[in-house]
């Protein structure tokens, strides 16, 4: 268990008062002190965006990418030290816009990492524009008409793209999304955390006063804890294809489920091979340490040379 | 062999035919009687059905490029012949007019010229009855009943003809076949055997008395190698500890993907296909960071794609990636199967901004292991991306050369940081140095916690839009570049081959090395003295010294495989230089000795306006 202290780092931090990120760094800053793991062997990858600059504010090794390429990356770094705890994080315009292609590439990878998306409905760094989980429909105040295409639903399309671990949380319930990114790092697999938050500079339809019901007759919060509610998620044999079809099932109509407060919590989780895990079956040199402490000099191409004579 | 220099031999089928096995049998085969071979393969971007052909250039000194001229053809179908004249647009002629006069031409009598074709009173026609001897052989298995599957065993009747017509060695080529057979095949390796030796009877009956042309062995193979682009790449990347791959399919470079991921149970390197070559950049770039030495091969396409990670990995300073760009014909999809040398300057600037990169263009799989090689101790040393810019031509070809000298070849990791005794924090992965290279940690290590951004960013790695901060940063990234300059041997920048004063320097870059070497040889024999020029380091750009070595000759003439002379302009713009003549070729196919020597000379009557080669 680290200190609080040790995990934080002295960069002025210039997000929006109020912002919604404040809650994300805070449970991502509380999960890596409790995690057990040395913080050089911690790498935080970001893309662009607000949430781009949330590596600067961790204490661990930081890399803040492109705009919608931190998975990639990340998974490089993975393949090349399978020791190290990756977690990538980012916007949802970075993650399921510009970010989409490598989204479904990563689930189907599942190496062991995780994603954490901080989901507000808007591109705010670039002045609030809609953003791909923003519902069609809808206006925030910086739009200049309301949107005409259809949300994407990151749920199911983790779900349906191979992630193995998919929760949802919320950015100002700290509590829960610790716990719910603690879960992610530890399962064995790729794992997305997408978090619900408010952008108060732009997204004036997502309000801190909206998600907390502050509007609705009985001032409930628009969210609920699926696991409270009884929510099974976790596939108990995974070898039985037929319950990882109906766990996956019942995860994504979860996620369509609709009305007026949101799921979060766990949707579906599987322990199931790794890319690493399998790749070393291939490389039996990866199980025994990370491909980057290999040593390759001194190789003889004899062999090679001999195929060709 | 008896009566010329070379042999030109070729092979021509539907794709799917098998006609690679038949030409690298072949090759094998003359390259362990002694002999040297240069082969090149030409395809549609088909999977089955449209013509390919392979041309075997044999000779009994080392070749690197072919000719137009073919002296003996196989010929699978009557397309190989005449061309594609079953179709409403007619796309090629076949080889027949091709054909040297006094060659001949091996055809599958079920399958050759049709009434009305075209035909050559100086070309002799052998007809040979593929079916005929197929079933005959699977007659003595008791297979007739296969005839029609085992249609895939024409290609070995053509060898086998082939052969038989220039009294060639057969036992050798028997020993050859029955290698290429092994394991789950091995069943089949006296089928073919059989196959063989039945056509190559039957040709040395009926055609060898009236065909002068022989092939003997002249002794061993003298321990050369058949090598091709692809391969001395792999092995250099194997060589050099390439600890990554990562790879989307595509055309020409998904062979050395394949070639690093079928050796992995013996040299580990993890083979990674990604969703785009996007991901296949980034991925590598990300190893990079985590201290594995990663590439990635590709061409124009996915080079496209991977613009913006280039730049990222320019401004994170990161150790790599290596990329290979095997260059084919563009722009866009272009000529996905053929030959170009066109996509030189975008890899020069390819990412918008400015960062260090280096760019170097070996001229064969002899240049292409080294410098693949040297490409990841760059990559380290420098902290930057390094594309190794080859293309179809080289990385298709095969040569047959001497196996490579590897004792001279070090990894060098370059400047790598020492973790603080105190394993305290505040390394400066960025620090402010006098020849721009930080020493660096990889992620993981212990006391090198840093922070890195597409941004740009202090010493420690951490966002300042700053322009005191800039200046000095960008300085110190571009410094990078001088320093790249000062070290790397001139050896590797470029070649002067023969005297500088020569009459007439040729100058190229890349895969034109072999027809240019060539073709000068040839012109040496018609009272033309040429040098030839070779740029191999693209950028950081060695101006001074070309420079001066283009001022020893009065007469320059470039060569290269794009439309608008792309290094020509980049040499011009290096050392005020302008190469007046110019010899270029943007068909998609790559430069013959032919072509190159005709184009040498027609520059050298008149410089006019450049000579533009085309095939055929």
């Amino acid at each position: 268990m680290l200190k609080l202290e040790e995990v934080k780092t002295d960069v002025f931090n210039d997000w929006c008062p109020g912002c919604g990120d404040f809650g994300i760094l805070s449970a991502l800053q509380q999960a890596i002190a409790e995690l057990e793991v040395p913080r050089e062997k911690i790498a935080v990858f970001s893309g662009i965006g607000c949430s781009g600059k949330t590596p600067h504010f961790l204490n661990v090794y930081g890399i803040h990418t492109l705009h919608g390429r931190s998975l990639p990356i990340a998974a490089g770094a993975k393949l090349a030290n399978k020791d190290l705890t990756v977690i990538a994080v980012g916007g949802d315009g970075d993650g399921y816009g510009i970010g989409a292609g490598h989204f479904v590439a990563t689930g189907r990878r599942n190496l062991d990492l995780t994603y954490v998306v901080f989901n507000n409905g808007v591109y705010g760094l670039t002045k609030g524009q809609s953003a791909p989980t923003l519902a069609k429909g809808l206006r925030t105040k910086s739009m200049p008409a309301p949107a005409i295409v259809e949300a994407v639903n990151p749920i199911a399309l983790a779900i349906c793209a191979g992630f193995t671990f998919v929760a949802r949380s919320y950015s100002l319930s700290v509590k829960h999304l610790k716990a719910t990114i603690l879960a992610a790092i530890r399962h064995p697999g790729t794992a997305l955390v997408d978090v619900l938050q408010p952008c108060p500079t732009y997204n004036d339809l997502h309000t801190k006063e909206f998600w907390a019901g502050a509007d609705t007759p009985d001032k409930k919060p628009r969210w609920y804890d699926l696991q409270q509610e009884g929510f099974d998620a976790v596939v108990r044999d995974p070898e039985d294809g037929g319950e990882v079809v109906r766990k996956k099932t019942a995860g994504v109509m979860k996620s369509l489920e609709g009305g007026e407060r949101e799921p979060v919590g766990v949707f579906f989780e599987w322990k199931t091979a790794t890319y690493g895990e399998q790749l070393a079956a291939r490389m039996p040199l990866l199980a025994e340490k990370p491909l980057a402490e290999a040593d390759f000099s001194g190789r003889d191409l004899t062999p090679l040379l001999a195929e060709l004579a | 062999m008896s009566n010329q220099a070379d042999l030109v031999w070729m092979i021509g089928g539907p794709q799917g035919s098998g006609i690679n096995l038949a030409a690298e049998t072949l090759t094998r085969c003359c390259m362990r009687g002694g002999l040297h071979v240069f082969a090149n393969i030409e395809y549609h971007s088909n999977i089955k059905g449209e013509h390919s052909y392979y041309r075997l250039r044999i000779a009994k000194e080392r070749r690197r490029s072919h000719l137009e001229r073919v002296d003996l053809l196989v010929a699978l179908d009557r397309e190989t012949l005449v061309g594609d004249v079953h179709k409403s647009e007619v796309t090629h002629r076949g080889h027949l007019h091709e054909m040297a006069p006094g060659g001949a031409i091996l055809f599958d009598s079920g399958n050759g010229p049709a009434p009305g074709d075209p035909s050559r009173e100086d070309v002799r026609m052998f007809p040979v009855p593929f079916r005929d001897i197929l079933l005959e052989a699977l007659r003595m298995y008791g297979r007739e009943g296969e005839v029609g599957k085992l249609q895939i065993m024409y290609n070995v009747i053509g060898l086998g003809a082939s052969i038989g017509l220039l009294g060639y060695d057969q036992d050798l080529v028997t020993r050859v076949i029955a290698e290429g057979f092994k394991g789950r095949k091995a069943a089949l390796a006296d089928l073919n055997v059989a196959v063989f030796r039945r056509a190559a009877e039957y040709a040395m009956e009926r055609f060898a008395t009236s065909y002068p042309h022989r092939l003997s062995v002249l002794g061993g193979s003298g321990g050369r190698v058949m090598m091709r682009g692809i391969q001395a790449v792999g092995m250099a990347k194997i060589l050099a500890g390439c600890g990554l791959q990562t790879y989307y399919p595509i055309t020409p470079a998904t062979d050395e993907s394949d070639y690093l991921e079928s050796r992995q149970g013996q040299f580990p390197t993890a083979v990674v296909q990604c969703e785009d070559e996007i991901s296949a950049v980034l991925m590598a770039i990300g190893a990079a960071h985590a201290g594995v030495r990663a590439s990635t091969s590709t061409s124009g396409p996915g080079f496209s794609l991977m613009a913006e990670g280039l730049g990222w990995a320019g401004i994170t300073e990161a150790p790599g990636p290596v990329v290979i760009l095997y260059q084919r014909g563009g722009p866009a999809t272009g000529l996905p199967t053929r030959h170009e040398q066109a996509d030189v300057r975008f890899a020069l600037h390819a990412a918008h901004g400015e960062f260090p990169r280096i760019v170097v263009a070996p001229g064969d799989a002899e240049e292409c292991f080294r410098t693949t090689f040297e490409a990841f101790n760059w990559a380290e040393r420098y902290q930057c991306p390094v594309t190794v810019i080859t293309d179809k031509y080289t990385a298709s070809s095969y040569s047959t050369i001497p196996p490579f000298e590897t004792s001279g070849l070090k990894i060098d990791r370059g400047v790598v940081f020492t973790p603080p005794k105190s394993g305290k924090d505040g390394f400066l992965r960025y620090k402010f140095t006098k020849n721009g290279i930080s020493p660096r940690s990889r992620l993981g290590d212990r006391g090198g916690i840093f922070w890195t951004s597409g941004d740009e960013h202090n010493e420690r790695g951490h966002i300042v839009e700053s322009a005191e901060n800039r200046v000095k940063m960008q300085t110190k990234r571009m410094t990078k570049l001088v320093t790249a300059a000062k070290e790397i041997p001139e050896g590797m920048m470029w070649t002067l081959h023969g005297p500088a004063d020569a009459e007439v320097m040729v100058v190229g870059w890349g895969s034109t090395k072999g027809p240019i070497l060539d073709a000068i040889e040839e012109l040496e024999t018609q009272g033309v003295a040429a040098s030839f020029l070779q740029l191999r380091l693209l950028l950081p750009f060695p101006g001074d010294a070309v420079r001066k070595v283009l001022r020893k000759a009065k007469t320059h003439v470039m060569v290269e495989g794009n439309y608008g002379g792309q290094v020509r302009g980049l040499i011009r713009e290096m050392t005020g230089v302008h190469v007046r003549r110019l010899v270029h070729k943007f068909d998609g196919r790559p430069f013959s000795q032919d072509e190159v020597r005709e184009g040498i000379l027609q520059q050298l009557k008149s410089a006019r306006r450049p000579a533009v080669m085309s095939h055929a």
